[in-house]
């Protein structure tokens, strides 16, 4: 797993609770075996206007231009920000995966479902759970910053989007006006975040206390064997 | 001894290492398998060079991408086709059972898991696939994982995990007639919404639960993830252990008398404390319809859609009226006058006898509407659909005008042939009704198989307490 390191990112603004895995990335795009190349399907019921399906050339399609990923001041985005319950529905880690191939590294919401929240860490991505206020707060600051950088219903686009810092060490995020939000996090899955740590590698350390469990239970409920 | 709540229990008993900050190793007695986020798993065992640590400790099955109708020409989509056969490859390499595509056996993992007794009292069993939460009707702690936890089981037969905090649900009382675990389990969503058990193992209990049969329990538990608890359980009693009794993979002779006496303690002591406790009361439950795009956007069959002007929250507002577009229905408007294209009677939440039974029921002497273009029955396992035709269940909905189909995952969320086109609206027995989950541009209201097999023959909803 790739280490997780400080980094500036422009936020894109995603407005929405309950955004489910099915709407991340849509079931037809399952049936891939691969780990990779899911990003130019990520939202595609969102981000395209006709019906995606696998193998198709997704430069040739039709975009929504009405969605939030398709404005050109987040086409590099890397920090999502959204509402309640990010992630709920499915187990897929395809929703990751496509997540962090688009270029996202860190979602801001004010709760995450349980599976996604978990699968996040595994993919060095990071999901931050912020105070609802905190997330107005920024929103607004993203829909602000986007009046200020658009002229006659047009883009300036020298100017950058709005950007966050952030910071996994000290657990902060720094706001363009110099603010500092300060974040929870597990600290067992922050280490491994920080140093790429591959979870297998970390429990294969314990091969001996497994096979004590195992040797225990046997005696005990041998029907699970 | 403190007393210790059932979750508390199932975890304590599966602890290999535990550190000071609460990461935990937890031991995995089962793990089911399913050809859709499994690939990438196998695939980093051997890149990775690593020996699955427990082979008999998995079970595999194809589902999501199986077709429904005749199979005899395999499966026509390539994509779906690589799917299914690399899971039976995978399952060769590495020396797994499998019920591939054409075993008599196949069927929705989650279905198939208890019903051949893989799935039992006490255990943990994981499975990369959210609706995991279903097996928790027999006492075990199941719950759903992602394909790097997949891959981690197969590889160490344990995960690392923290624990959950324990909500207990209790529904008091008894239900009316027509009232089902389904709606149960929607008027449980309705109250306590899609987060509402975030972060919690979820226990459900009081006298309705009690009353439901384990088919029952189990569409309670398999929605404990639509509530956003990663695990539902119920605690075992005579029930769990007739159901389990005689199963293919459960216990035998001494070994079954000395399992059903450790089951006895599989429930939460009398004392035991909760983080969170939400009660119901059952005499109130209604059938319930789903009118949004999320599981919570539940009402009662004699109510209207609501009406996001009364929704005082400005962001709840705004999620209402982009649910009504996108379901293109008015305010107000009562549910008992929503007609519908599309009838689907299946999925890991309502695919098991008692489900077919009950749809059966409602169908017998009456016929699909003429505004209905399509009413399919899909059972959850070959062996339920035997079981089916033996009582002539099949007849009888073919007679109705139902499609009578072969197992699998199908239109809960159309990843093979089956879907909704868009535009069209189904009552389906399914779990989720996320925007596209049946078909892009579908539109997909929850409902129990008795008001799904109503609303079949009405051509819209109706409460199957007053079909006449
Ligand atoms: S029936 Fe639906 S919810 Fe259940 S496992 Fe299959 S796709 Fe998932």
């Amino acid at each position: 797993m790739k280490k997780f390191e400080t980094f500036r990112g422009i936020v894109a603004p995603l407005d929405r609770s309950n955004v489910d895995t099915d709407a991340i990335i849509p079931k037809q795009f399952l049936k891939s075996i691969k780990r990779s190349g899911f990003g130019p399907n990520l939202f595609d019921a969102w981000r395209y206007l006709d019906n995606g399906e696998p193998g198709m050339d997704n430069s040739q399609r039709p975009v929504n231009p009405d969605f939030v990923l398709n404005q050109s001041r987040y086409k590099n985005a890397s920090v999502l920000l959204a509402r309640k319950n990010f992630g709920c529905g499915s187990s897929r880690e395809h929703a990751p995966w496509a997540l962090q191939d688009f270029g996202i590294r860190v979602i801001i919401a004010p709760s995450f479902a349980d599976i996604f929240y978990n699968n996040c860490f595994k993919n060095g991505l990071l999901p931050v759970v912020l105070e609802d206020a905190v997330i107005d707060t920024l929103f607004n600051e993203v829909a602000a910053f986007n009046e200020i950088t658009t002229f006659n219903k047009k883009e300036v686009t020298a100017l950058p989007g709005y950007q966050l810092e952030i910071d996994l060490k000290t657990q902060s995020i720094k706001t363009p006006s110099g603010a500092v939000i300060s974040f929870d996090v597990d600290a067992f899955r922050k280490d491994c975040l920080l140093h790429g740590l591959d979870d297998i590698g970390l429990t294969l350390q314990h091969v001996e206390e497994i096979k004590a469990y195992e040797h225990r239970r046997q005696q005990e409920a041998p029907w699970l064997f | 001894m403190t007393a210790k709540t059932l979750y508390d229990k199932l975890w304590d008993a599966h602890v290999v290492r535990a550190d000071e900050d609460g990461t935990t190793l937890l031991y995995i007695d089962r793990h089911l398998v399913h050809e859709v986020t499994s690939p990438q798993a196998f695939e980093g065992i051997r890149m990775a060079d690593r020996k699955l640590w427990r082979t008999n400790a998995n079970l595999a099955t194809v589902d999501h991408n199986v077709p429904t109708t005749d199979r005899s020409k395999g499966i026509t989509d390539p994509f779906s086709r690589l799917q299914v056969e690399t899971l039976d490859q995978n399952c060769k390499d590495f020396g797994i059972t499998e019920f591939a595509m054409n075993d008599p056996r196949q069927g929705i993992v989650h279905v198939i898991g208890p019903e051949q007794g893989a799935t039992l009292p006490g255990m943990t069993l994981v499975c990369g696939d959210s609706h995991t939460s279903t097996h928790g009707a027999l006492g075990a702690l199941a719950f759903g994982i992602g394909t790097s936890e997949v891959e981690h089981v197969l590889s160490t037969q344990c995960l690392i995990q923290k624990k959950s905090k324990n909500m207990l649900v209790r529904v008091d009382g008894q239900v009316g007639n027509g009232v089902t675990a389904k709606d149960i389990v929607l008027a449980i969503i309705a109250e306590i919404g899609t987060a509402g058990g975030t972060g919690c193992a979820i226990e459900f209990a009081g006298d309705a639960i009690r009353d439901l049969s384990v088919e029952g329990r189990m569409t309670v538990c398999n929605m404990a993830i639509e509530a956003g608890a990663r695990a539902g359980i119920i605690a075992v009693d005579d029930k769990t252990i007739d159901y389990v009794k005689g199963r293919p993979f459960a216990p035998t002779s001494e070994l079954w008398n000395k399992a059903v006496s450790a089951w006895a303690d599989l429930h939460s002591d009398k004392n035991a404390s909760f983080d969170h406790v939400v009660q119901l009361n059952a005499k109130e439950i209604k059938p319930q319809v789903t009118w949004g795009t999320s599981p919570e956007m539940v009402v009662s069959i004699d109510a209207n859609v609501p009406d996001p002007a009364n929704e005082s929250d400005p962001v709840k507002s705004e999620g209402m009226q982009a649910a009504l577009r996108y379901m293109d229905l008015q305010a107000n408007k009562p549910i008992n006058e929503i007609y519908i294209d599309k009838v689907f009677i299946g999925s890991c939440t309502n695919s098991r006898i008692e489900d077919i039974r009950a749809a059966a029921q409602v169908a017998k002497g009456r016929k699909v509407a003429s505004n209905v273009k399509l009413a399919m029955v899909v059972p959850g396992s070959g062996l339920i659909k035997k079981q089916a035709e033996d009582e002539g269940l099949d007849k009888i909905l073919i007679k109705a005008g139902f499609e009578w189909r072969e197992p699998g995952c199908s239109m809960c969320l159309a990843m093979n042939a089956d879907r909704l086109e868009s535009g069209e609206r189904c009552a389906s027995t399914s779990n989720r009704n996320f925007e596209g989950r049946q078909g892009q541009g579908g539109r997909t209201h929850l409902v129990s198989p008795a008001m799904a097999a109503a609303a079949a023959v009405a051509g819209h909803f109706v409460d199957v307490r007053e079909l006449d």
